[in-house]
């Protein structure tokens, strides 16, 4: 299917910053996309672009082939649901969904009939007459999906729906915003920064970054494949090693040199040459570690190391081992657990070993990224202090 | 609930000075007006013995009447035109940039460094056949040469307006302080023309604020004296000026307690009205 809603080049500057730096990206009819990224990475921006609250410096927005750029809001086919919700405090939950029937001016029977189907849709016919202050979190959020539905948008723009929920009301809202897209069929363009949430939901997935595209594609191909250092660290944990290239085996596989260890093995997707120096990212889950040395194979690296730290977390534990002078994160699945097994401890000497296939090589490298780099990276989808909101 | 009773008998003493003086000095002799009412006038100026209705039926004078009448329309017309002018000012201070906001109260402030009299009387010079305002108006054409602009019920209107426009602005611009403007966007999103998200959504979410600019205007405009007295002329005369006549003039003081008992009674009853119907539609809150 071709774009549905585009964003051609769009620019956009708050005084001195650029909060979205010449942006092009296509969106599928029916699909759910997602925007992640750090706050203020412009993701924000996007969504408001979209929904007309702002107005490009440069760059067209298009919807399903018209130029929506200069449409107010109210003219734009797109509904919001914003992160406070935004539910009109002095109307009731009937009246609140209501709202954007009566100000187009619906006969009286179409709007009872139509509210009483959205009313039924989210499971709250109980509370119609209920004011938002005497709503629970996760019936706002109903109400504020309702509510915008009923316009029959034809994209839906939600902006960290989910951010103002606890844990347990996140994870049930998000299965139902899933049932709710597979029902009504429409364009999702949701923006978050926890990428927990746009791995589950999304079809594809834009990761931005200080007003730009980092890379898009479906959450495999982000998490599996990501193309550059940032993505890489933004997604997921990963071990990143400085290196260069030494030699090449063949035509697949590459030689690295990180710090001392002279021979890693390494897929050369990118057709390194000898001498460039290069990023190797490595996701923790994807290394080995055992107390006994394994076999030996072409393509693996192994690599004696001794625990630092540990962290058990029920069903992985997490390692922190030191090799060569460099500190690499280990994730270990528990499959089985033999209780006569001699548990990996503290200062222990262990192997940890990995396949050439599950390192990729980055060349991109910025200063930003040092930040995300540094910072234990379980704490960059947390939801942060402050700074996104414009 | 030893704590509660405890808390409550706290409360009350800590009211109980106020209410001491609002017993003493208001309270009461609010009574003693309601009181002297109903007793008839001596010639000698003061309060004769016995009681009557006399100065009830006084009332029904239609002169009385007219001036009754004067005075519910350029109260009502007054607090309108405040509450249309203040909503836009209030709206803008509540969104512009905190240093222009600061700038922009104190302009609103400032005019209550100068005396309400002389303030009163500075509009008797603007609006004098000789003043400037008339004379511009005429040169331009917009009013004929023998047009007056004061001594009427429209120059009343006008510096009652301009005298309670900053009470009016205040209170709109505290509740759209605390407006979530992120509800307009919501509005305009789901369809709404700017007008009808000012309507709909800005309108209601601020409406404790009108309700209180509402009777911060209405209220001292049906009891106005001063306003109409240096600007209003026989024209437009209002029952303060009334019942200031009965006192200075007549000497009748009874005749100016039942006129004052009506002013108190009219003012009472839309404040009344407002708190039961605020009771009515939720749970009481303070009108500011």
């Amino acid at each position: 299917m071709s774009e549905f809603l585009e964003f051609r080049e769009v620019a956009k500057r708050f005084g001195t910053i650029q909060a979205v730096g010449g942006v092009s990206l296509s969106i599928k009819k029916g699909e759910f996309y997602s925007l992640l990224g750090p706050s203020g990475c412009g993701k924000t921006t996007m969504l408001r672009l979209a929904a007309g609250f702002e107005y490009p410096d440069t760059g067209r927005i298009i919807l399903d082939g018209q130029d929506i750029t200069d449409l107010p809001p109210d003219k734009r086919k797109v509904n919001t649901i914003f992160q406070s919700y935004a539910l009109f405090p002095h109307l009731t939950v009937w009246e609140n969904i209501a709202f954007g029937l009566r100000v187009a001016k619906k006969p009286k029977e179409e709007i009872a009939s139509e509210v009483e189907a959205m009313l039924r849709l989210i499971r709250m016919g109980g509370e119609a007459g209920k004011k938002p202050d005497q709503l629970s979190g996760g019936q706002k959020q109903r109400v504020a999906i309702a509510r915008a539905l009923i316009n029959k948008p034809q994209v839906l723009l939600l902006d960290e729906p989910l951010a103002a929920l606890d844990l347990k009301l996140r994870q049930r809202m998000l299965i139902e915003l899933d049932m709710i897209h597979d029902q009504v069929g429409i364009t999702f363009l949701y923006v978050t920064h926890d990428q927990g949430e746009a791995m589950s939901l999304s079809d594809r997935i834009a990761v931005m970054d200080s007003g730009r595209i980092e890379q898009v594609g479906s959450p495999a191909e982000i998490y599996e494949a990501p193309r550059t250092s940032f993505v890489a660290a933004f997604i997921g944990d990963t071990n990143f090693l400085e290196g260069e290239v030494t030699g090449l085996l063949d035509k697949e596989y590459c030689q690295v040199r990180i710090a001392d260890i002279p021979g890693v093995i390494c897929f050369n997707d990118k057709s390194m040459k000898p001498g460039s120096p290069v990023y190797l990212s490595i996701r923790p889950e994807k290394i080995h570690i055992s107390r006994d040395r394994p076999e030996e194979s072409r393509q693996v690296n192994i690599l004696p190391a001794v625990v630092e730290d540990m962290i058990y977390l029920g069903s992985t534990t997490k390692y922190w081992v030191k090799t060569h002078g460099l500190r690499i994160q280990v994730l270990r699945q528990h499959f089985r657990f033999f209780l006569d097994e001699k548990p990996i401890r503290w200062n222990d000497d262990v192997w940890i070993w990995w396949h050439g296939d599950d390192g990729f090589m980055l060349d991109r490298y910025r200063a930003i990224d040092e930040n995300l780099v540094a910072l234990p990276p379980q704490k960059v989808g947390e939801p942060e202090a402050g700074g996104e909101k414009r | 609930m030893k704590r509660e009773s405890r808390q409550k008998v706290q409360e009350i003493l800590v009211s109980w000075p106020s209410l001491f003086w609002l017993c003493l000095f208001f309270i009461i002799p609010t009574l003693f007006v309601f009181a002297i009412a109903l007793k008839p006038a001596n010639p000698y100026g003061g309060i004769g013995p016995g009681w009557t209705l006399d100065n009830l039926r006084a009332l029904a004078n239609s002169n009385y009447l007219t001036v009754a009448w004067r005075t519910v329309w350029i109260s009502v017309f007054s607090a309108a035109i405040c509450l249309v002018l203040s909503t836009p000012i209030g709206y803008y201070l509540a969104r512009v940039s905190a240093r222009w906001k600061g700038f922009f109260l104190m302009l609103i402030i400032v005019p209550f460094w100068t005396n309400f009299l002389v303030r009163i009387f500075a509009w008797k010079v603007l609006l004098h056949p000789e003043g400037a305002i008339k004379k511009a108006l005429a040169l331009v054409g917009l009013i004929g040469p023998q047009t007056s602009l004061l001594y009427n019920s429209g120059a009343v209107v006008l510096v009652t307006v301009y005298a309670f426009l900053p009470f009016t602005i205040l209170p709109i611009y505290a509740a759209a302080e605390k407006f979530d403007f992120q509800l307009l966007e919501a509005a305009r999103d789901l369809g709404a023309k700017p007008f009808q998200a000012f309507s709909r959504v800005f309108l209601p979410g601020i409406r404790r604020g009108l309700l209180t600019a509402l009777l911060f205007v209405f209220i001292p405009a049906l009891g106005s004296y001063v306003i109409p007295d240096i600007v209003g002329g026989p024209g437009g005369e209002m029952i303060g000026n009334k019942i200031a006549q009965r006192v200075f003039v007549d000497r009748n003081l009874p005749l100016a307690s039942a006129l004052s008992v009506v002013l108190i009674l009219s003012v009472l009853a839309p404040l009344l009205a407002v708190l039961v119907l605020q009771r009515k539609r939720e749970k009481p809150e303070s009108l500011i």
